[in-house]
């Protein structure tokens, strides 16, 4: 599918809860992909006018969910109580799974076969599963087939240490199976090819820090966040990859990750490996209508594009330029744009080829488009400094950017991410009714 | 005429089934009726099967509610001629024996309830399946009601399982589930629902030796060991409860004893020894107990609805309780409270009740699942009951009500677990006070069964309904009061707490006066009580109460002092006992010291006042409610069937003179109510 038409039926979008992001700190966390969006379901469900049961379906984005979770979306159905008989999906796009989920969810409101739906993405990255290599496992198979105590003392004797050494689901994730690129070297492709320096990425980090961090010092997530009890009684109430002591100094001394010895990405302007949930509400006008809800954005339009895995992270201008093309808009009409923060380098390459007239010439066929200014991109901050649990966080960009529209009282708003295999996904916000 | 038992000519596989629809009960229960005509059944089936051989007769359920959940208790009532008992007792060994002489396999299939005499004609046949679902339950409840099995289970019970498990079976009177029930041999099978059928066909085919104890769990019914067992098993028990009020386990045990060498004289003893208990005091009051409790559950009217929906705000012990055991029981519960911690921490207690309570981890997880944090109060707007349960100060719960009514929704039920503030000062700023009831709940939630429901002057009959039917919902026991001070339990246990501070200073010693009070089947004394409740909280009810108490009272200084001087009981690590890692000192009296020979008399009889006070001023509507809440509420000595039967059995004039020759020996607080003189209803 090259692009999404405008909708049928108008779609809602009238609410929207998210987990804190949780960093993943080298052990699995406390919570599993299901017990997140549990977490971040039951607020968001317990608020509503209307029961459990009324919600049509249920779609989520999940990139790694756990063996146990298989259709991790009917799971979280079930848990929430929306009933034996309301059907649910798991979707899987990568980086864009949570956004995906939502378009799902648009067009199944659009086209007239739901009503109201419950969409949105999870990932517990610090449980994602560490395998048996494939050579222990074929060791295994011989060992149960072996039928004697020699033929299995044998068996021993051939086993290697190295045969031990596990595999790490996520790094495997991580890299393309084409290109054989991890994502981090796509990003340092791309600050390669537009000339983006170490120090502007560290500053680009910091500044995604230091946004974040004045959001939760005015309590801006208050709306957004729900906090998250574990069975300990624990409760987390903010995204705890906030750095508030960050400066360019320490990101500096940060040595490259992907490219060594001579790279610049680092983990410090790269997003962090997290835990999180976002879960929205949409709906039909009858469905407002007949439950008096509250209408926070109306999704006008989304598009989804494609493009060399090796340069992934441009994913965003790829699917952004034919949106706004097809609804006639310039950049300066788009007031808010929240773009993943996958890689410094990659949002900062975004910004450069959306208004290099020749890159966008032999790229995308069309003439460059005004620039997206810094301050209306990503204005609380982004995955650098809050995390990137990469099934949710297109799920959480178009609950903060509807959040954001209604507080600032803007109209129009631009949801993107860049989607590791080589695509890009977009989604056009707009704000309607009254002001914020 | 077959009106309970339905007869399914043999099948394919040559199994004959005779399932039990009890007419008119939901359950299955062991009645007369169903005797009868498992007697005539008898009759018919014996020559037929003799001429006719089948593969296997199997006894089952024709109810969902499960297999057969014991003796019809409202016909024992009937009952008065010891040799009447145990004609009866005889003849159902008689019918029990026929169905173990069948020429063929008969097996019980079970699922639900399998109590008492259920459990005995299961034991009864040669096979036992059971489901593996939760609603399954196996066991011998008689000791609860004074008795022990009377219709050869004590005999078939110690033959399947040997003595020393068949006997705590019994002693305990705990149920088991399936997996436990095979874990111990109780029946040969444990499978899900859908293979019951298919199980006893296989088990009918291949007759495997039924299910009997080895020799090793045999050994000690021999001679030399079992009196010994015996005597150590008694010595256990006396540590539990006391002999002269609960003679059922001891009974049990001797008989044992006695007659545990083989069938014949253990069915003669249980035909000598249960009739004498089923006409006994005790078992006449734990079943009037029993009934009460019955009637308590009743109160709910089955068509007004159950709240789906639960708000609780304050999450400090109590209400974080009320809030985990609610979502234990099934509903979706917001938590809603200013202070994370305090929600954290209810939510951790939340988690180790869940844990306890919920075998199955998947069922715990669906427990904490409904169970949401709720800091800012999201769930007001949806809810269909809102409980407040925030500390007790006037001012903060008529804000919180204040909130409550600006966000909730007009279906909501709103209720306040005060314990100690006025609902209609409580309600006083509401547009709608008639739909604000009390719902006071007991420390520790999980524990205590009773819940009082508050009507308040304002309060409408309709909330008060749906209130009750809540209280059922989270299987609780609701009972009806008025908006009086103390409500009921609280009331009358004040006396009591006051009579014995009164009574430590006059000089007797701690111990001596809870072990008076212990003797007299209390579950503990009223200063270890205090302890446990906390004694500042004892102040501030003594407080707001002493005065409103049948014979008024001023709180005692010695209280006042303690509470000042950080002496808070249990919690400090000092009140009336020091404590040490949550246990208390043993106080022992000085050598050689006499109590006072008025000692239980004064203690119980302030509270029996106190009783007849309440039941004067209507707060509870009638004296068995009295009695069902005394009991449950304060444990007051079950075996006495309660306060206001306690005060009949002893005559009321005699009782009330007793009382009065206490107020002319210790004073006013012994002064009788106006209730003892007119007689209400019912006492």
């Amino acid at each position: 599918m090259k692009s999404s038409s405008n909708t049928a039926r108008p779609v809602y979008l009238v609410d929207g809860s998210r987990t804190p992001f949780l960093k993943a700190r080298g052990r699995p966390g406390p919570f599993s992909a299901a017990d997140l969006a549990v977490g971040a379901g039951r607020a968001l469900l317990m608020r509503q006018p209307f029961p459990a049961e009324a919600i049509d379906e249920v779609i989520l984005g999940c990139v790694v969910p756990a063996p146990e979770e298989a259709n991790i979306a009917r799971v979280v159905g079930l848990r929430l109580g929306c009933g034996a008989s309301t059907p649910a999906w798991t979707v899987q796009r990568n980086c864009a799974s949570g956004l995906q989920a939502i378009d799902c969810a648009a067009q199944a409101i659009a086209s007239g076969r739901s009503e109201l739906v419950l969409a949105g993405g999870t990932e517990a990255m610090s449980q994602a599963p560490v395998l048996f290599g494939r050579a222990l496992v074929e060791w295994l198979g011989r060992w149960r087939q072996s039928p004697s105590l020699v033929a299995r003392g044998r068996l021993l004797t051939r086993l290697r240490p190295r045969d031990l050494v596990p595999v790490i689901g996520l790094l495997k994730g991580l890299t393309d199976p084409i290109v054989g690129l991890s994502m981090g070297q796509t990003a340092e492709q791309l600050a390669w090819r537009f000339g983006i320096g170490r120090g502007a990425m560290d500053r680009f980090a910091l500044r995604s820090h230091q946004r974040l961090g004045q959001a939760q010092d005015a309590g801006l997530f208050a709306s957004e966040i729900t906090p998250l009890f574990d069975t300990q009684g624990q409760c987390q109430l903010y995204d705890d990859g906030y750095r508030p002591d960050s400066d360019l100094e320490r990101l500096a001394r940060l040595p490259p990750v992907f490219d060594r010895p001579t790279g610049a990405v680092t983990a410090g302007n790269s997003a962090q490996v997290s835990d999180g949930a976002a879960l929205l509400l949409l709906a039909s006008s009858e469905a407002v209508e007949r439950w008096g809800l509250p209408v926070l954005a109306r999704v006008r339009d989304s598009h989804w594009a494609a493009l060399d895995p090796a340069e992934m992270g441009l994913g965003p201008v790829h699917a952004m330029a034919p949106l706004l093309r097809r609804q006639g808009l310039a950049t300066e009409a788009i007031d808010l744009f929240e773009i993943n923060e996958a890689f410094a380098a990659q949002v900062l390459a975004c910004q450069a080829a959306w208004s290099d007239e020749d890159w966008r010439r032999r790229a995308l066929g069309d003439t460059a488009d005004g620039p997206i200014p810094d301050a209306a991109l990503n204005p609380e901050g982004g995955a650098i400094a809050l995390g990137h649990p990469i099934g949710a966080s297109g799920a959480r960009l178009v609950l903060h950017l509807a959040l954001s529209l209604k507080r600032r009282g803007l109209r129009l708003g631009v949801a993107s991410l860049c989607v590791g295999g080589g695509q890009g996904g977009a989604m056009l916000l707009e704000r309607v009714g009254g002001e914020s | 005429m077959n009106r309970h038992w339905h007869l399914r000519e043999a099948d394919a596989r040559g199994l004959m089934w005779l399932g039990l629809d009890h007419q008119g009960h939901a359950v299955n229960l062991l009645a007369l009726g169903v005797l009868d005509e498992l007697e005539s059944r008898l009759d018919e089936l014996e020559p037929r099967l003799a001429a006719d051989p089948i593969v296997g007769l199997v006894l089952h359920s024709l109810k969902e509610t499960g297999f057969i959940a014991g003796a019809d208790l409202g016909e024992f009532e009937r009952l008065s001629d010891p040799a009447e008992a145990a004609a009866h007792i005889r003849r159902v060994h008689r019918i029990l024996d026929r169905i173990e002489s069948l020429p063929c396999p008969t097996l019980a299939l079970i699922h639900g309830f399998c109590l008492g005499g259920g459990l005995e004609l299961a034991l009864a046949c040669r096979y036992r399946v059971a489901t593996d679902d939760p609603a399954t339950r196996i066991g011998f409840p008689e000791i609860q009601l004074g008795l022990f099995p009377g219709y050869g289970g004590t005999w078939r019970a110690i033959r399947v399982l040997g003595p020393i498990a068949a006997l705590r079976l019994m002693l305990t009177g705990r149920s088991l589930s399936g997996r436990e029930a095979k874990a111990l041999g109780l029946v040969d099978r444990v499978v899900p629902r859908r293979q019951l059928e298919a199980t006893a066909a296989d088990l009918a085919r291949d007759q495997p030796r039924p299910g009997r104890a080895g020799w090793s769990r045999r050994l000690p019914n021999l001679w030399p060991l079992r009196p010994l067992i015996a005597a150590r098993m008694e010595h256990q028990t006396d540590a539990k409860v006391v002999r002269a009020h609960y003679p059922a386990p001891f009974a049990l045990i001797r008989h044992w004893r006695d007659n545990g060498s083989g069938r014949d004289p253990l069915l003669a003893g249980e035909a000598r020894q249960v009739p004498e208990l089923l006409l006994g005091e005790t078992s006449r009051h734990l079943r009037r107990v029993f009934a009460l409790q019955e009637r308590l559950k009743g109160l709910a009217s089955s068509t007004t609805e159950r709240p789906r929906r639960v708000q609780v705000i304050g999450a400090g012990v109590m209400g974080g309780d009320i809030a985990a055991w609610c979502a234990l029981q099934g509903m979706r519960v917001g938590l809603q409270d200013v202070s994370m911690e305090a929600i954290g921490r209810a939510m951790r207690r939340a988690q180790t009740l869940f844990g306890q309570r919920l075998s199955d981890p998947r069922l715990a997880r669906d427990a904490w699942d409904r169970l949401t944090p709720d800091p800012s109060g999201q769930g007001l707007r949806g809810a269909d009951l809102i409980i407040e349960a925030v500390a007790e100060d006037l001012s903060l719960k008529q804000r919180v009500f204040a909130e409550i009514e600006e966000r909730a929704g007009p279906q909501a039920l709103l209720a306040t677990n005060t314990s100690s503030l006025p609902l209609e000062r409580i309600g006083s700023n509401l547009r709608h006070p008639e739909r604000l009831v009390g719902l006071h709940f007991f420390n520790p939630v999980a524990r205590m069964r009773l819940v009082e429901v508050v009507r308040g002057a304002d309060t409408d009959p309709d909330p008060v309904a749906r209130a009750i039917a809540a209280v059922r919902a989270m299987d609780r026991l609701p009972l009806p009061v008025l908006s009086r001070p103390g409500f009921l339990v609280n009331r009358v246990l004040m006396p009591y707490l006051l009579e014995a501070v009164d009574l430590l200073d006059e000089g007797v010693p701690v111990g001596v006066i809870d072990r008076a009070a212990v003797a007299f089947g209390m579950p503990m004394g009223p200063l270890a009580l205090a302890d446990s409740v906390g004694l500042d909280i004892c102040l501030a009810v003594s407080d707001t109460l002493g005065h409103d108490l049948t014979a008024p009272e001023e709180t005692p200084q010695r209280l006042s002092r303690m509470v000042a001087e950080g002496l808070l009981g249990r919690k400090s690590g000092r009140g009336f006992y020091s404590y040490r890692d949550g246990r208390p000192s043993r106080e022992r009296p000085p050598r050689g010291y006499r109590a006072p020979s008025d000692l239980t008399e004064r203690l119980i009889f302030r509270l029996l006042n106190e009783c007849v006070a309440c039941l004067r001023e209507g707060v509870v509507e009638d004296a068995d409610l009295l009695d069902a809440g005394v009991i449950l509420g304060t444990g007051f000595a079950p075996h006495t069937g309660g306060p206001a039967h306690y005060i009949a059995q002893g005559g009321r004039d005699r009782m009330r003179e007793r009382l009065a020759s206490l107020q002319r020996r210790h004073g006013g607080h012994f002064r009788p109510d106006r209730g003892w003189n007119p007689h209400p209803a019912g006492i």
